[in-house]
C-alpha cells in the first residue's frame, strides 16, 4: 500500500464525510429547503451524522482483523476527528441556533434531563480523545494512548443512549443504532475473551 | 353577493393561500359593513341514524373542487400571520400514515374520505352511525385562526374551517352522565400504512371532559385554508381544542362515545407519566425531557428565536374557568 494511495483514500473519506454537512449548507442557502422547522433538521441531520461516524470509526478495526486490510486503520483518526467536529457542530446548533445561549435553560437541561447529560458526557469524553490524535501525541503516550483512546466506546454507548432516550415514542431507529453498536462491541469482547484464554492456555502448559 | 366573489377570481387563485388572503380581506370588510348573516341552526334536520333512512344514496358533504365557501369569519386573537399551507400541510404528526413529519403528507393518499360515517354510542339518547353530509348539514361552517402548539414545543398558527363541536353533540342529546366524551380515529391498515406498527395502541383515541367538549373554541373541524381538509391534516373530520397540546385533536374521526368515566387516551396509555389526560398547553409544566417554557414557530429561518409559551396557549381568560378547581401541575 502506497503512502499516495492512503492519501487519495483519505480524501475521498473526508469528501464523502463532508456531503451532509455541505447539503445542510446548501440546503440553508436556498437550494431546496430545510423544512418547517429548519433548525431541528439542522440538529437531527448533524445528531445523526455524528453517531453514524461514531460507529464507522468503530467498525475499522474489525474490518482490518477480518479482512487483512491493514490500511484501514489509517482512516481511522480521519473519521474520528470528522465525528468531533460534527458532534460540536451539533451541540452549536443546540446552543446557539435554538436555545439562543440561553444558559440559564442550558444548565437545566443538562442538568436534569437525561438525554442531555448524556450527550454532554458523550461530547466531553470526545475531547481529549481529538486532543490526543496527533502523532506526537501518540509516541508520547505510548501505551497509554491506547488506553485512553478505549474512551471512545463509552463515548458510543452514550451516544447511542442520548438518540435512545431522545426519542419520543417510536424507538425503532435507536434500536437498529443499539444493535449495531452492540455487535461493534460484541466482537471486542470476543476478542478480548479469546486472547485472555490464550494466555491462560499458554501459562498452563 | 359579496361572500361569493371569491368565486369569481379564480384565474388568479394560484394557491390556497393566497386565495385565503384575499377572502380574509372581503370578509373583513362584509364583516365590517354588517353584511354577514349569523348562523342559522333552524336549518339542521334531525340526524337520523344511516340504516333508518329511506334513500340509501349518500351525498357529496363538500362541494367537488373542495373549496369551502360561504365561510363566517370569527374575530381572532392571534396576530402572527398564518403559517404557510405548505408548511402547515407539510409537516405532520399523524403516526397512521409514519412517524416522520413529512410522512403524512407523502403517504395519506391513501386515506378514502368518502363515503364516511361517524359512529355515535354511550351516554346519549340519539346514538347510531350517522352519514358525514349529514353531521355538517346545518351547520355553519366559520374560519378560525387559531395558534397550534405541539406538544413537542413547535408551534403554527392555522385558518381552519368547522364550526364548535357543541352544536352537533347536542343534537345527539346526551345523558346527565354523560360526563366525558371519547374520540376514535379510523383503524385500517389498508388505508393507514403505519396502524401495522404498534407505535401506539391502535384505533388512536383522545377524550375531553363534557364541558371541554362543548366549551366553543372547541372546534369540529372539516377544513384549513378555505379548503377541505388535505388527508394529513385529519380529514374529513377532526378535531381542534387550541388551548391543549396537538395530540388532543384527534383527526379522522370516525367514532364518538358520551361516558360516565374518564376515557382512555393513546398518549397518555403510551406513557401516562409523560401525556396526561388534560395535557393543557402550560409553560410551567415542563414534559419529563423537555421545558415547554418556550416553542419554536414553524416557517421561521435558522436564526428566528424560540417565542415564549403562553398558558392555555393564549386561550386563558376563554378557558381558565373550566379549570379553577384543578391543580394543573398534577393534573397536566
Ligand atoms: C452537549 C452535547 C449534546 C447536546 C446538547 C445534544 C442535544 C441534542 C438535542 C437537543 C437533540 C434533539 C432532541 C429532540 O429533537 O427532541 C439531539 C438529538 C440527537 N443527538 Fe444530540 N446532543 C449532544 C451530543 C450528542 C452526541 C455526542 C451524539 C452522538 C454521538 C448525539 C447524537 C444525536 C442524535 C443521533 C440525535 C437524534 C437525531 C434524530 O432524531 O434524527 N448528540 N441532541
Amino acid at each position: 500500500m502506497t503512502r499516495r494511495f492512503l492519501g487519495l483514500i483519505k480524501a475521498l473519506v473526508l469528501l464523502a464525510c463532508l456531503i451532509p454537512l455541505l447539503h445542510l449548507l446548501a440546503r440553508a442557502n436556498g437550494l431546496g429547503d430545510l423544512g418547517a422547522n429548519p433548525v431541528q433538521e439542522i440538529l437531527h441531520t448533524l445528531g445523526k451524522t455524528s453517531l453514524n461516524l461514531i460507529l464507522i470509526t468503530l467498525i475499522i478495526t474489525p474490518l482490518r482483523k477480518e479482512t487483512g486490510l491493514i490500511w484501514l486503520v489509517g482512516l481511522r483518526r480521519t473519521l474520528g476527528l470528522l465525528c468531533f467536529c460534527y458532534v460540536v457542530f451539533h451541540a452549536l446548533t443546540y446552543i446557539a441556533l435554538d436555545q439562543g445561549f440561553a444558559w440559564n435553560s442550558l444548565f437545566v437541561d443538562v442538568t436534569q434531563r437525561p438525554y442531555i447529560t448524556l450527550g454532554f458526557i458523550s461530547l466531553l469524553l470526545m475531547v481529549p480523545l481529538a486532543l490526543t490524535s496527533t502523532n506526537s501525541a501518540q509516541r508520547r503516550l505510548g501505551r497509554r494512548w491506547a488506553k485512553l483512546h478505549r474512551l471512545i466506546y463509552l463515548a458510543a454507548i452514550l451516544g447511542v443512549l442520548h438518540f435512545l432516550l431522545q426519542a419520543k415514542i417510536d424507538i425503532s431507529d435507536p434500536i437498529f443504532y443499539s444493535i449495531v453498536l452492540l455487535l461493534l462491541l460484541g466482537y471486542r469482547i470476543n476478542t478480548w475473551l479469546k486472547s485472555r484464554q490464550a494466555i491462560k492456555n499458554r501459562g498452563n502448559s | 353577493m359579496l361572500i361569493k366573489r371569491p368565486q369569481d377570481i379564480k384565474a388568479s387563485e394560484i394557491t390556497p393561500e393566497s386565495t385565503f388572503r384575499q377572502r380574509r380581506m372581503l370578509l373583513k370588510t362584509a364583516l365590517a359593513m354588517g353584511l354577514i348573516k349569523t348562523a342559522d341552526l333552524s336549518a339542521q334536520e334531525d340526524l337520523i341514524p344511516l340504516n333508518q333512512k329511506e334513500s340509501g344514496n349518500r351525498e357529496e358533504p363538500f362541494p367537488e373542487n373542495g373549496r369551502l365557501n360561504n365561510l363566517k369569519p370569527w374575530p381572532s386573537n392571534v396576530s402572527s400571520e398564518p403559517t404557510s399551507f405548505e408548511d402547515v400541510t407539510g409537516y405532520n404528526n399523524y403516526y397512521e400514515f409514519g412517524t416522520s413529519k413529512t410522512d403524512p403528507a407523502s403517504n395519506a393518499h391513501t386515506l378514502e374520505t368518502h363515503p364516511w360515517t361517524v359512529t355515535v354510542e354511550g351516554e346519549a339518547e340519539k346514538t347510531g352511525t350517522f352519514a358525514l353530509e349529514d353531521i355538517i348539514k346545518g351547520h355553519t361552517l366559520e374560519e378560525r385562526i387559531y395558534r397550534f402548539r405541539c406538544v413537542e414545543a413547535w408551534s403554527m398558527v392555522v385558518p381552519w374551517v368547522g364550526f364548535p363541536l357543541g352544536d352537533l353533540l347536542k343534537r345527539f342529546e346526551p345523558t346527565s352522565q354523560a360526563k366525558y366524551v371519547q374520540f376514535f380515529t379510523l383503524n385500517d391498515s389498508d388505508q393507514m400504512p403505519g396502524v401495522r406498527y404498534p407505535v401506539l395502541r391502535w384505533p388512536y383515541r383522545e377524550g375531553l371532559t363534557i364541558e371541554e367538549a362543548m366549551h366553543p373554541l372547541t372546534l369540529l373541524t372539516v377544513g384549513l385554508y378555505g379548503q377541505v381538509l388535505p388527508n394529513q391534516n385529519g380529514a374529513p373530520l377532526r378535531l381542534i381544542v387550541p388551548w391543549k397540546y396537538g395530540f388532543k385533536s384527534i383527526k379522522s374521526i370516525v367514532r364518538i362515545r358520551f361516558m360516565d368515566e374518564q376515557p382512555q387516551t393513546s398518549w397518555n396509555m403510551a406513557n401516562a407519566r409523560e401525556y396526561g389526560f388534560y395535557s393543557n398547553v402550560n409553560p410551567d409544566k415542563s414534559h419529563p425531557r423537555w421545558s415547554q417554557a418556550t416553542e419554536r414557530v414553524l416557517g421561521g429561518n435558522i436564526f428566528s428565536a424560540r417565542v415564549p409559551t403562553m398558558l392555555f396557549n393564549g386561550y386563558a381568560e376563554e378557558v381558565a374557568s373550566l379549570y379553577t378547581n384543578l391543580n394543573l401541575m398534577t393534573n397536566y
